[in-house]
Order: structure tokens, then C-alpha cells, then sequence
């Protein structure tokens, strides 16, 4: 099996192949020692070389996060035998969306439609677990539409708001 | 002894109470809201009932239900946790006349301690040290004025009914008093349903030390340490530590002594805590008494040795403390974490959501409460504390190397959460010579750029590449039956052969 891995920016070529419980490992056309042990569902115990690894894997909604130790990765895996690619081009021009950071209620409308927002001024403010959150806008800009009402539930991932 | 303890909350203090029941062989009945039917309480409890909707104003906040539930299942006292009903006068009355015992102080000791200002005027004829400024609220903006010219600027705001910083508001300079008295008045108005507002001179960057008292009904108060709680973020606590590193015995004795009056002033019983701020020449002021069991009464237990919900019970059942203050000895050193479902990388906005996996420390020095498991969804109801770390040691040294230990192996996936936030304080040079004040997190938090979690090395990503790989070959073996089925929504019809199937592929691996 090859993959095509990018973890922030870079790109890796790694050829991962498994028989009888042991995997050869090519990364970058190196050729790597590993041993692993999958020691619960989303848990690895790698040995590379002699060095050992806890590494976990962590599922949420479509994204898939690895954990080295404390440190965050969140790689895009493309297997170019498949046509599936994955990729979210960060784009920053054109209108942006406002989403709701988490599941709660839409408290306040800070700004109105058509008004001129300040890249990080608060547009619409979410409660949940008591706190109040202000949801920014993430440039400088005009409102260019409000999809919300105070006092709507919303879900995480919900547009609130266009910012144009 | 009490028969059955009806525990009137919920999350990792519900699990804490229930535990030192089933300890001292009482029955534990738990109550819970529509969204809690999963929780772990209720799990752990003898019995449960079910007591309406995920609105805490119509569930854990309802005098009715919960009594309503005590003499359905014979409970014979109740134990109310710390926030919800932990407080409430009418509540501790209502039990009181229902018959049931409330664990806690009589409604009268907390009528004088609940209100801010009222605490303040019973205080000040038993000779408490105070902040000076007003100890009634304030009938006007003019008022408010005079007084803040009369102690001097910056001042401080706050809710007479306040608590958890709701209602407070730094003032430095005149301009600004119109603004933040209105806003702490609606504030306070909104999240009290009291609009009543104090003034106080602001003391800048002081330490929050508060001191755990305990009585019992026949006259016997005792004081066990101090915990120092400066590490705060809007008037939150996140880290708590007993004792204190810059309080000796001397101080600790007169701090103690001084909230030991303030308990006996307001016919105090049961477990509570007299909070002082501390200036920077170790002056100490009083605060306020909260008259709970506080969240983070498991540093105390370490360093004293005690078990203060056992004790709580045991003196609401009438009976003596069974030591004296010259018994209480302070021993070693214990630092808290408080784990909430928030977002450090996203201003911790509150993360509520499925625990997918959760990996969870032990070993020396390391006590762990909780009130979440794998699998479960973190409602978005509630206050977002998931489970407190708690790591002990010989001195303040070893407690931290443990805790940070002890973080490592700490993983909670699924949702986000404040862990790494944790790793930074522990690190931190101020943190790790005892350098700080209320406004260390604030500070620390601004110095952006230096976070050596977010900067990757080389060999870790090089790690992260191949365990990506090995994921993706591994497909939905590696990610556990539960969670395929949970993701893609696959019919699997034979659960238990799958269950086989991948084991067998993680026999495979090995």
C-alpha cells in the first residue's frame, strides 16, 4: 500500500506493507524498522527502531487526528490508487463563513446585515454550559447575510453568518 | 447512621458523594435530568429517578422534585453537591421541614452568609479584616461615585448575590464607573435574579487563599489549612493547591483562627470555606464564606488525611468531630487540575460532545475525579467540568513532576478539552517558584508564541506519518466496532461475531 501523507505542508510518500503481523515501512523511499501493536481500538504501540510510541487516533466528525505524545497532527492521507482526496483549501478572499463553534442557543445578534465588521469583532453570541461566546467574524469586511435568530438552537458546524 | 442519601447534582460530584456513601455502607439515590439518563452517577447510584427536562431551572434546580424523590425512596438525608441547590436556603428550609436532613449548614447560617453585603455587616462586629469599601449595596450611580473617589481607584464591582464572577467588573479609572455598574447590575440581575451591586477597592494581582473549616452541631469548629486558588480565568479557578507555598504556620494559624470566627459568627455547622484575598505583604482580607463543599476539597483531604464527605455525613447525623485542632496536621502537598470540555486553541469556547476514546492515568500521588467514561456524550446543559487531577507529593516538587506525569497519560479524544493548557502552567517558571497572583493565567495566556505543544518536531511528525498509514491500512479494525457503526451507520446485524472479527484482526497485528 502507498499513501500520499501531508501533515502542515509537507508532503510524505510512505509504501506500508503487512504480512503475518509484521509491517515493512518505506518513508520517503528510506527504508524504516517498525513494529506495531494495536493495544485497544485508536491505539497504537509503535516501535521504530527501538524507540516506543503510545499514539492515538482520534475520530471526530470527518477528521482524523493523530497524537504523538502531547503533539496534535492532522494529516491528509491520499491513497492515489483511489480517486477519494481530501482537501480543504483554506480560501481567503470571497465571502467567509461564521459556524457555530459548538451545539447551543443563539443569545445575541451583535451586528446587523449590511454593516461593515472588523476582522475578530463579535457578530453573534452562542450560550452553552453557561458561558457566553462570542462568535468572530474571521476578516475584515461587510455583513453579508445573518441565518440566524436569537433564541435558535444551533448545532456545531451551523453558518450563523456571511461575512463578504 | 443515615439509610439512604438522596445526592442532589450531578457529574464527577455526584460520583464523589455516592462513593463515600456506598464507603460508609449507605445507600445512594441519584436524580436526573432527561440528558443525564447516561451519566455516570447514574450509573454508580443504588437508585435513580428521573426528574425532567436538561433545564437546570426544571430538573437539578427543583425543591419539589427532589424532595418529591427523597420520599419516594426513603431517603433519610440529602447531600446537594457544590452549585444547583448547594446554597439555597429555601432548600436547606424545605428539607428541614420535610423532614430530611440537609447535609450542609442550617438555612440561617447561609441566609447570613449568601448575600454578600449582609455576610459582610455580621463579619465586621466579629472583627473579620475586610477590603475596604461598602457593605451594602448601592442605591445610586452618585453613590457609587462618592465611594470610589473616597477609597481611590481602581475599584472593584460586585453582584451581592454573585459567585463564579457573574456581576463583576474592574473599574480604573471615573469614566468608566457608569458603564460597568450598569452592565454588572443587568449582569447580576440576569444570573441572580438580583440586581443588588457592592463596591470594594480593587487590590491588583492579589492571591486568592481560602481556608476549609468544619463544625459540628455541638459548638466544635475547626479549621484544616488552606488552599491557594489564584490560578484563574474569568474568575474561574483552574488550578488549586494545598497548602499554600507562601503561607507558614504562623500565618496559617492566623487565617485559620480568623475564619474559624467567621464560621462561629454566623452559627456556623458542616463543611465550608472562608475565602481571602492576599496582598503582596501577605495582608489578608476576607471575602466571602461559601457555605459548600468546594470543588476543590480533594486538595485538602490530601494533605490532612481526611475525608471531608465522610465528615459532612457524619456531622449532619449529629455527631461530634472526632479530633481537635491540635490533631489536624498538614502533610506534603497536593496541586488540582480541573479537566473542563473546552477549547484551548478556540478561546475555550465549551466543547460538549462524544468521548470516542479516553486513556486515563493512575499510579503514585494521582487521584482522579470524574464524572465522564468512553463513549459518552458530554451534554451541553451544564457547567463543562468533566473530572478534577489531583497529584500529590512529599513537597510541591514531586507533586508537580507527578501531575505532569500524570497529564501525559491523560487522553480524552472525541471532544476538546483543557489538558495541554495544564502542561503549560506546570511548565511555567512563575508557576514552578510559586510566583502567582490572580492575574498569572490572564498573563501567561497573552504570551502567545511561545507554545511548544503546537511545534511540531521532526521525529514526532515523521511518527505521526507512519501511525496515519498504519490507521488507514488498519480501516475500521483499528477504530473498534462501536465506532464504525457509530460513524457510518452500518447495519451490523451480528454484533458479537464482529466483536470477533476484530479481535481477531488485532490478533493479526501482533
Amino acid at each position: 500500500m502507498t499513501y500520499e501523507i501531508s501533515i502542515n505542508g509537507k508532503n510524505y510518500r510512505l509504501e506500508l506493507n503487512q504480512s503475518a503481523g509484521q509491517w515493512s515501512c518505506r518513508l520517503n523511499g528510506r527504508e524504516i524498522e517498525v513494529d506495531a501493536v494495536l493495544a485497544r481500538p485508536n491505539v497504537l504501540s509503535l516501535r521504530i527502531g527501538n524507540k516506543a510510541y503510545e499514539v492515538k487516533c482520534e475520530r471526530v466528525a470527518s477528521d482524523v487526528h493523530i497524537w504523538v505524545g502531547s503533539q496534535r497532527f492532522a494529516p491528509e492521507v491520499r491513497d492515489p490508487r483511489s480517486l477519494r482526496s481530501r482537501s480543504h483549501a483554506a480560501d481567503d478572499h470571497g465571502p467567509r463563513k461564521l459556524t457555530a463553534p459548538m451545539p447551543g442557543k443563539v443569545v445575541r445578534i451583535l451586528l446587523a446585515q449590511g454593516v461593515e465588521v472588523e476582522a475578530g469583532a463579535g457578530v453573534v453570541v452562542v450560550e452553552a454550559m453557561k458561558m457566553q461566546n462570542e462568535v468572530k467574524s474571521p476578516k475584515k469586511g461587510t455583513i453579508q447575510k445573518i441565518l440566524v435568530s436569537e433564541g435558535a438552537a444551533v448545532s456545531a458546524g451551523d453558518v450563523l453568518a456571511i461575512v463578504e | 447512621m443515615f439509610k439512604k442519601i438522596l445526592i442532589a447534582n450531578r457529574g464527577e460530584i455526584a460520583v464523589r458523594v455516592i462513593r463515600a456513601c456506598h464507603e460508609m455502607g449507605i445507600a445512594a439515590v441519584a436524580v436526573y435530568s432527561d440528558v443525564d439518563r447516561a451519566a455516570l452517577h447514574v450509573r454508580k447510584a443504588d437508585e435513580a429517578y428521573p426528574i425532567g427536562p436538561a433545564a437546570a431551572s426544571e430538573s437539578y434546580l427543583n425543591i419539589q422534585k427532589i424532595l418529591d424523590v427523597a420520599a419516594r425512596s426513603g431517603a433519610d438525608a440529602i447531600h446537594p453537591g457544590y452549585g444547583f441547590l448547594s446554597e439555597n436556603a429555601k432548600f436547606a428550609r424545605a428539607c428541614a421541614e420535610a423532614g430530611v436532613k440537609f447535609i450542609g449548614p442550617t438555612a440561617a447560617a447561609m441566609e447570613a452568609m449568601g448575600s454578600k453585603t449582609r455576610a459582610r455587616q455580621a463579619m465586621e462586629r466579629a472583627g473579620v479584616p475586610f477590603v475596604p469599601g461598602t457593605s451594602r449595596g448601592l442605591e445610586s450611580f452618585e453613590q457609587a461615585q462618592q465611594v470610589a473617589e473616597q477609597i481611590g481607584y481602581p475599584v472593584m464591582l460586585k453582584a451581592a448575590a454573585g459567585g463564579g464572577g457573574k456581576g463583576m467588573r474592574l473599574v480604573h479609572a471615573a469614566g468608566d464607573l457608569k458603564s460597568a455598574l450598569d452592565s454588572a447590575r443587568s449582569e447580576a440581575e440576569r444570573a441572580f435574579g438580583d440586581g443588588e451591586v457592592y463596591i470594594e477597592k480593587a487590590i491588583i494581582n492579589p492571591r486568592h487563599i481560602e481556608v476549609q473549616v468544619l463544625a459540628d452541631e455541638h459548638g466544635n469548629t475547626v479549621y484544616l489549612g488552606e488552599r491557594e486558588c489564584s490560578l484563574q480565568r474569568r474568575h474561574q479557578k483552574v488550578v488549586e493547591e494545598a497548602p499554600s507555598p507562601i503561607v507558614d504556620p504562623d500565618m496559617r494559624r492566623r487565617m485559620g483562627e480568623v475564619a474559624v470566627r467567621v464560621a462561629q459568627a454566623a452559627g456556623y455547622t458542616n463543611a465550608g470555606t472562608v475565602e481571602f484575598l492576599v496582598d503582596q505583604q501577605k495582608n489578608f482580607y476576607f471575602l466571602e464564606m461559601n457555605t459548600r463543599l468546594q470543588v476543590e476539597h480533594p486538595v485538602t483531604e490530601l494533605i490532612t488525611g481526611l475525608d471531608l464527605v465522610h465528615l459532612q455525613i457524619r456531622i449532619a447525623k449529629g455527631e461530634r468531630l472526632p479530633f481537635t485542632q491540635d490533631d489536624v496536621k498538614v502533610r506534603g502537598h497536593a496541586i488540582e487540575c480541573r479537566i473542563y470540555a473546552e477549547d484551548p486553541d478556540d478561546n475555550y469556547f465549551p466543547s460538549p460532545g462524544k468521548i470516542t476514546l479516553l486513556l486515563l492515568p493512575s499510579g503514585p500521588g494521582i487521584r482522579r475525579d470524574s464524572g465522564m467514561y468512553e463513549g459518552w456524550t458530554v451534554p451541553m446543559d451544564y457547567d463543562p467540568l468533566l473530572a478534577k487531577l489531583i497529584g500529590y507529593g512529599t513537597d510541591r516538587d514531586q507533586a508537580i513532576g507527578r501531575l505532569t506525569r500524570a497529564l501525559s497519560e491523560y487522553f480524552v479524544g472525541g471532544i476538546k478539552t483543557n489538558i495541554s493548557l495544564f502542561r503549560r502552567i506546570l511548565n511555567h517558571p512563575d508557576f514552578r517558584s510559586a510566583k502567582i497572583d490572580t492575574g498569572f493565567l490572564d498573563r501567561m495566556l497573552k504570551q502567545t508564541n511561545e507554545q511548544p505543544d503546537s511545534q511540531a518536531d521532526a521525529e514526532a511528525t515523521e511518527v505521526a506519518v507512519i501511525a496515519a498509514g498504519m490507521f488507514a491500512t488498519l480501516g475500521s479494525a483499528a477504530a473498534g466496532v462501536d465506532e464504525r457503526s457509530a460513524t457510518d451507520g452500518s447495519t451490523n446485524t451480528v454484533e458479537s461475531a464482529s466483536n470477533w472479527k476484530a479481535a481477531a484482526r488485532r490478533e493479526a497485528l501482533r
